[in-house]
């Protein structure tokens, strides 16, 4: 059964299956400028804080998330499926292309 | 070319987040060979046609990249003489004794101005190819599994100081320079493309300012058919590309990279043509990279993540 994620930043939602990542899920949803790196955990382009919900993660780079970052959840959207309806802040290198209007799919406000 | 002195890359150390995911990978996808497992949990691969016991050593660990790479020279005599011209050239040196890695013999390791260790050894056990020595058939069953690379190739290594790692290969090492990328301002080399055989590249840097990266591993095609069929390959498993197939002006090298399960960047190549030390080393500016077909020869531009994301 698919989750919504949220975007907290841009209030933006997505669909992301359980068998799914949240950034396979994210680049999915057709938004431009997503930094999709490794999408295996080694290389830390699409760090997110999950700020609300459950999930499970798979293994991650310590270079990337600390032990400090864990407890804080701040981890890899590639390394983390959903388990029930998610909030997200995008950080790194993600949050300027999904926080910026280049990254933003046209809504119903910036559709001419 | 003569073959003396440091022979061809012999191996590389990769660390995987896990390491069944990454043994699959490597063994049932891109289809090298398992050769041994060791007292350290480490696994042991080669290429079907590599005649040494091993070139590529997966290790569990809880971060991706690289521990080392490493060249094998041509006998032991090299390798002492090449350890004290290391030495007197003002690098440390470090002896790891035979048996350390399976099947390998003394190892002289040192790391370089870029922050990667490399290694020189003499001694591997010769396993074969899996063809008999005297009148031997062209190829056997491992040739058609997987992808099936006939070889290790060459590594990208990302680092800071590449000119000091450039004059420590050419001076000591006796590498030379095949090909290299300006700077955006046209001073300075940001890539450079080194060999120590008349392949057009066994090692080669980027200017990065985090020490010790990996970009790629790179495994050897025979033909542009080959690099197709392995894009499909891993397709079919699903395995993430960052870019290809396509050629790239530098090296004149066709190829796809991927990435396997940890992260870790690797290339389906073959390719190039046959430098040799007197040639004249092939420049490219920083708008060649790009617009002039450098990295992408078809498609005529630069690529973000793979300039930018390594591990």
């Amino acid at each position: 059964m698919p989750y919504q994620v949220t975007i907290e930043e841009t209030g933006e939602r997505y669909t992301c299956g359980e068998q799914e990542n949240l950034l396979i899920a994210m680049a999915r949803s057709g938004r431009r400028g997503i930094p999709v790196g490794c999408r295996g955990g080694g290389c830390g382009v699409c760090k997110v804080e999950v700020t609300a919900g459950d999930y499970e993660t798979r293994a991650m780079s310590c270079q990337h998330v600390t032990e400090e970052d864990r407890a804080e959840r701040r981890l890899l959207a590639c390394r983390v499926f959903p388990r029930g309806d998610v909030s997200v802040k995008v950080l790194g290198k993600m949050h300027k292309a999904v926080c910026t209007n280049a990254g933003l799919r046209p809504t119903e406000k910036t559709k001419i | 070319m003569a073959m003396t002195g440091v022979l061809r890359p012999g191996h590389a150390q990769l660390r995987v987040l896990n390491l069944e995911e990454g043994v699959r990978h490597y063994r049932d996808v891109l289809g090298m060979v398992e050769t041994g497992r060791d007292a350290q949990g480490r696994v042991y691969l080669k290429c079907w046609d590599e005649r040494d016991h091993n070139s590529l050593i997966l290790r569990e660990s809880d971060r991706a990249g690289i521990d080392f790479f490493a060249f094998k020279v041509l006998d032991e005599a090299t390798l002492d003489k090449l350890e004290r011209d290391l030495q007197e050239y003002g690098l440390t040196t470090e002896r790891i004794p035979a048996g350390e890695l399976m099947e390998t013999g003394e190892r002289v390791r040192f790391e370089i101005p870029s922050g990667h260790k490399i290694e020189l050894y003499a001694t591997k056990t010769q396993v074969g190819n899996g063809l008999q020595v005297t009148n031997p058939a062209p190829w056997t069953p491992a040739a058609e599994k997987g992808i099936a690379p006939v070889r290790l190739d060459h590594c990208l290594l990302y680092g800071p100081n590449i000119a000091e790692v450039k004059k420590l290969f050419c001076e000591v090492l006796g590498f030379y320079l095949v090909e290299r990328v300006l700077g955006p301002d046209g001073e300075g080399e940001a890539a450079i493309w080194l060999s120590c055989s008349h392949k057009v590249h066994d090692i080669a840097f980027v200017e990065h300012p985090e020490p010790g990266k990996l970009h790629h591993l790179s495994f050897l095609l025979e033909s542009w058919e080959e690099v197709l069929r392995a894009g499909d390959i891993l397709a079919m498993n699903k395995v993430p590309i960052d870019i290809g197939p396509t050629r790239h002006g530098i090296t004149r090298g066709c190829t796809i990279y991927a990435w396997d399960p940890s992260g870790n960047r690797f290339e389906t190549f073959m390719g190039g043509y046959q430098p040799y030390p007197d040639y004249e080393p092939t420049t490219w500016t920083f708008d060649g990279l790009g617009e002039g077909g450098g990295l992408d020869y078809p498609q005529r531009k630069l690529h973000e993540s793979f300039l930018t994301v390594v591990t």
